[in-house]
């Protein structure tokens, strides 16, 4: 391994944001993926799809507990943060200017951050 | 060792994006890049398209009767379609990478192999919510 040393002491090494990222990116999607699964089985095995069924799949409680709202939660700040990796490594492998990288960059937080607002504020309305 | 300095060294530069058409990827390569586009498409439509039909879908049963109606719309159907094939192309591509990243099918055979199944599956499950759509059942 060749180690690049600044000085005699310091050690240079990256901040490790990008294993970070990495297991985030994997962590988000399980979550996203075994949501899709319970929302799927609970589609299919709800007999005749209307309106207070389809309802009930996001607004159902355990006790107290609003489950439905919470699972429905937890899996749309996953998806935002899964997004969020995904389109800054899309903005990093194709924009070379760093003044553009940085303006998409910062459109996209605000167009995630407004999507969870907009999202949070459906279904915790209901 | 004479002639390897007068003949001159191939040189491989990044691709351009015009040098793209001329460039034949494998599938595992067709795959990864699809997934690529279908999560840009799913970012953009997430606050234009898909939160607005959750929201109602949800709200009220006069929303929900709304947009029923709206979507009976061809056009509509189709933009559907689109949104329906990209969720389930990453959804098959990042259960693909998920498996990989547990180093189980990363040779080069079974890598093209798996990313014929990505195909196969979400492309058929396309056509099934497709079906369904455009009321076969």
């Amino acid at each position: 391994m060749t180690e690049q040393r600044l000085g005699t002491k310091r050690l240079v090494v990256g901040a490790h944001y990008g294993t970070m990222d990495f297991i985030v990116q994997r962590c988000t999607a399980i979550i996203m993926a075994v949501y899709t699964l319970i929302l799927f089985f609970g589609f299919i095995f709800s007999s005749g799809m209307d309106f207070l069924t389809w309802r009930h799949l996001f607004t159902f409680h355990l006790g107290v507990l609003p489950v439905g709202q919470l699972l429905a939660t937890l899996a749309f700040l996953s998806l935002a943060w899964h997004a969020w990796i995904g389109v800054r490594d899309i903005w990093m492998d194709y924009v070379r200017s760093a003044g553009l990288r940085l303006l998409l960059q910062v459109l996209t937080a605000l167009w995630l951050v407004g999507s969870v607002i907009y999202f949070a504020k459906v279904l915790w309305s209901l | 060792m004479s002639d390897s300095a007068s003949k001159p060294r191939p040189q491989f530069r990044n691709i351009g994006i015009t040098q793209i058409p001329t460039y034949r990827l494998p599938p595992a390569g067709i795959s990864s890049i699809l997934h690529r586009v279908s999560g840009a498409l799913l970012f953009l439509s997430l606050p234009l398209i898909l939160i607005p039909i959750f929201a109602a879908s949800i709200t009220s049963p006069e929303s929900y009767a709304a947009l029923s109606s709206w979507v009976s719309h061809p056009l509509c159907k189709l933009v559907l379609l689109v949104l329906i094939w990209g969720y389930l192309h990453h959804f098959c591509a990042g259960i693909r990478y998920l498996i990989l990243d547990l180093h189980i099918g990363q040779d080069k055979v079974s890598a093209q192999k798996t990313a014929g199944v990505v195909f196969g599956v979400s492309l058929a499950l396309t056509v099934v919510f497709g079906l369904k759509l455009f009321g076969a059942w």
